[in-house]
């Protein structure tokens, strides 16, 4: 099999050595391991890129889950940034209302796009919306910040994990955090080696969060952890646009990510057993969800 | 190297909430039926690990039904699937178990009809991709994500050269291939992965062939 790389060094090393950008790496290895050609390719992305605009859009509207335990925080986020007070700034609370209304509608059993897993599909997409505004992209350079994303998921998947359940919410949202700082440096104009430091700085901030979701559904704490995710992604990005390094080198981050996922109590791994759903809150909550019928193991 | 296609991390497109618990169990779902080869009138699903605890939450049993009755990923039907199950007539029931598997999150399909049986262990390993671990107790390693078919068949010399024989004769590429059997001199099984779908008159010479006892596919 033609694998272009296999890590982010060699990602980046081939990306800085034939000057091209990390998204067209990746594109590349697209087409020699599928055998697909570039436009059929280009198409694919360019309908899950349509997928995850009308998911915003409908979470934008105001959606509640079947459970009521999540819906409509978007909609409160977009009309607080209107009032002006916003004291984070508008287009980091843009990017968390966007990131918000994408796992409302996830949790609402709607429509999204995984990035690179259901649960953490609204970090990828918040940012890129928000940024939208700011850096005006033409549609084809909406379409490579998901494969500069796509890229650092892929050697994340291959060399560690992108689930829950085998390694925390740090190897899901961790993971799209990383992703998606990774992308927004590379649309911001920066090199494919401030994209590595993107990610690995984004990632380091998220090693050993747990995933912990009260009844086991993908909605407390989800939602809000793609809104942080959001907001961690375009402060790294940020940071590694203004030159900062990760003293700590991507691939070694990655690792790291995976050995402490490896060594995470079972009850911390998608089981709802441990963390925010073994609280009393969140067991009463899962009486109340399921009838009486409480998850095992509490 | 497990994920292949930036697909795999940006996609699937897919009925929320989990792409592990729902899109990775619909498709496990949709691979058994599959390798079925017909809708099953009956199915026992076993689940294990996370699957066992959040299967409700994550709607895992309306996804797993759903792709028995052939919905993809992104198929609004996976949330009628129980009502739909009904009238087409498939029933199911679902069996937590306590066991530990390798991986968290496994099920095993033991599925049927008037015809016959089989049982189909499935991992979702993240993302929505998902692994075929385990046809009728023969270990295997199966992505779904290629065409691919099993041949279960006598342990007799020549029985492998056939099937590679006939394949090449109707132009049909093998990408990876494995073969495992349950006993020296028993049953076995060839998994074959190939370029592109199989047609029924293929699969059907493969069936014509002495010693072959049952062929099922996967097409993409």
């Amino acid at each position: 099999m033609d694998v272009l790389f296999q890590n982010v060094r060699e990602l980046v090393e081939r990306a800085e050595q034939e000057g091209k950008l990390i998204s067209e790496i990746m594109i590349e290895q697209e087409i020699a391991i599928t055998g697909r050609s570039r436009e059929e390719i280009m198409k694919q992305m360019d309908r899950n890129l349509t997928v995850m605009e009308e998911a915003v859009e409908r979470g934008l509207q105001g959606v509640q889950s079947v459970t009521g335990l999540t819906g409509g925080d978007a909609v409160l986020l977009q009309k607080y940034i209107a009032s002006g007070k916003s004291l984070a700034g508008d287009l980091l609370l843009d990017a968390v209302s966007k990131a918000v209304a994408t796992n409302e509608v996830n949790a609402a059993m709607g429509t999204i796009c995984a990035t690179p897993t259901a649960g953490s599909a609204g970090v990828v997409p918040g940012t890129l919306f928000a940024i939208q505004h700011k850096l005006n992209p033409t549609r084809e350079q909406m379409i490579n910040f998901l494969f500069t994303s796509g890229a650092f998921g892929f050697v994340v998947a291959n060399n560690a994990s992108i689930s829950g359940a085998a390694g925390g919410c740090q190897a899901e949202v961790g993971s799209a955090a990383g992703m998606a700082a990774a992308a927004i440096v590379e649309m911001a104009g920066g090199t494919p080696q401030q994209c590595a430091e993107g990610f690995a700085i984004t990632l380091k901030n998220m090693l050993g969060l747990v995933c912990d979701p009260v009844a086991g559904l993908v909605e407390v704490p989800c939602v809000k952890r793609n809104a942080m995710g959001a907001s961690n992604a375009i402060v790294a990005a940020d940071m590694a646009l203004a030159g900062i390094t990760s003293r700590i080198p991507c691939d070694e981050v990655i690792g790291a990510m995976y050995r402490i996922g490896e060594s995470m109590n079972p009850d911390l791994k998608e089981t709802a057993r441990g963390g925010l759903a073994a609280t009393p809150t969140g067991k009463a909550l899962a009486a109340k969800i399921f009838g009486g019928a409480v998850v095992q193991g509490q | 190297m497990k994920f292949t296609s930036v697909f795999d991390i940006i996609g699937p497109v897919m009925i929320g909430p989990s792409s592990s618990h729902t899109a990775g169990a619909a498709r496990i779902g949709r691979v058994a039926r599959d390798l079925f080869g017909r809708q099953p009138k009956w199915a026992k699903i076993y689940l294990y690990g996370s699957f066992a605890e959040t299967y409700r939450g994550h709607g895992t049993d309306v996804a797993i039904v759903g792709g028995l009755l052939d919905y993809d990923t992104y198929d609004e039907r996976i949330k009628t699937a129980f009502e739909d199950a009904e009238k087409a007539d498939l029933s199911f029931e679902f069996i937590p178990e306590e066991a530990h598997k390798e991986h968290p999150n496994t099920t095993r399909i033991v599925m049927g009809d008037d015809e016959g049986e089989m049982s189909v262990e499935g991992i979702s390993i993240g993302g929505g991709k998902i692994e075929i671990s385990e046809v009728n107790g023969f270990k295997l390693r199966l992505t779904g994500g290629m065409p691919a078919i099993l041949v279960v068949h006598d342990d007799r010399a020549g029985c492998i050269a056939n099937v590679a024989n006939c394949l090449a004769m109707h132009n049909v590429n093998i990408g990876h291939m494995e073969v495992s059997r349950i006993e020296r001199g028993l049953t076995a099984l060839m998994v074959i992965e190939v370029d592109q779908n199989i047609e029924d008159r293929v699969l059907q010479q493969i069936s014509y062939i002495p010693h072959i006892t049952k062929v099922s596919r996967i097409n993409n």
